[in-house]
């Protein structure tokens, strides 16, 4: 298996371009790995390119943000902001509940023994 | 569907609950290639930038005010039953990516810390860290060269382990050994996490 790609420099989109450097409340409630998708029916009418972007992919099912990051090549930092622009203003929708929390009892076992399945 | 993206690329619509894990590690001891063992899509890449403090060390020239440093994530997933996904994130562990590695473990289930039996001692300063944040972990022995192994006690001494922590010796490039390194880090976690989720009233 080939190791993934470091980012070529050249592609590097500068943050601040596309965040405007704007705080952000709904940026702190998402972890890299809440799950989002496109709301139904979503259009990207009206966005700029990198928010475009993010909505067609996440038309086609559902990710989490680390990897809207990665398949878009953007930053981690800059695709929370992206994607809490996008939850703002419903195009895209929250999957997994709230934000990122240690598991529970419950929640290990099942990871225990999905885990056992994998042998 | 024209152009899409093939449908791997996606979670099963089912999907609700995501977890993750942490695989840290000293320079070359094996993190991509245990995520990539595990993963069920081709490993991912992206990357954070550091702003804060932790980044000093990477600022040689003192050109200060702008401290940031950018750290590499590779990652992959792997779905576990219909509603549960896992996320495995594979970084270096050092103290100076340590405002990163604060950000992923937050929520994350535990780190498992890879080490390399010729330079196990690359791997303390990692573990070092974890205990201070109380992070759960276990360690694994990659074994890159069919080296021979010094004792468990011994191993378990020189790491300085309490007893509780798992160490297992595991080859990052087969699933089944990869599998077991992981399930020892979540049997570990459950061992640890209390019984009653504080239920008053
Ligand atoms: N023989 C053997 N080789 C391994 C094993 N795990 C990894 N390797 C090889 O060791 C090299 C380094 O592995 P990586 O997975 O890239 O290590 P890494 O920790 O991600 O490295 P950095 O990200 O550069 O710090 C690669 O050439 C792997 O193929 C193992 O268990 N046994
Ligand atoms: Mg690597």
């Amino acid at each position: 298996m080939s190791p993934p790609r470091r980012r070529d420099r050249e592609a590097l989109v500068r943050p601040y371009l596309i965040t405007g450097g704007r705080a952000h409340p709904t940026v702190g409630s998402l972890g890299i790995t809440t799950l989002v998708r496109a709301a139904p029916e979503t259009e990207s009418l009206g966005l700029g390119p990198e928010h475009r972007r993010v909505v067609r992919l996440c038309s086609g099912g559902a990710l989490s943000v680390a990897e809207i990051a990665a398949r878009l090549e953007l930053p981690a930092s800059v695709t929370r902001v992206i994607v809490a622009d996008l939850l703002d203003e419903n195009r895209l929708q929250v999957l997994s509940s709230g934000r990122e929390q240690a598991p529970d009892r419950e929640l290990l076992q099942e990871v225990l023994d999905g885990l056992r399945a994998l042998r | 569907m024209g152009s899409e993206p093939s449908d791997e690329v996606y979670l099963a619509p089912t999907v609700r609950t995501a977890v993750k894990v942490l695989v840290l590690g000293p320079f070359a001891v094996g993190k991509s290639t245990f995520v990539g063992t595990l993963s069920e899509i081709p490993p991912l890449y992206t990357e954070e930038t550091i702003t804060r403090t932790g980044a000093v060390a990477d600022d040689p020239h003192g050109i200060s005010g702008k401290t940031t440093t950018t750290v590499a994530l590779d990652f992959g997933r792997r779905t576990l039953n219909d509603r549960l996904v896992l996320y495995m994130f594979g970084t270096p562990g050092q103290r100076r990516f340590l405002s990163l590695w604060e950000d992923l473990a937050y929520g994350s289930l535990g780190a498992l810390v890879l080490a390399d039996i010729a330079r196990i001692e690359e791997s303390f300063e990692i573990i070092g860290v974890l205990e201070e944040r109380g992070l759960p972990y276990a360690v694994a022995i990659n074994d890159f060269r069919n080296a021979e192994m010094p004792p468990d006690e011994e191993l378990r001494e020189a790491f300085d382990l309490l007893p509780e922590v798992p160490l297992v010796t595991c080859d990052a490039r087969e699933r089944d050994s990869a599998a077991r390194a992981m399930i020892s880090l979540v049997e570990h976690v459950l061992s640890v996490c209390p019984q009653q989720s504080q239920e008053s009233a």
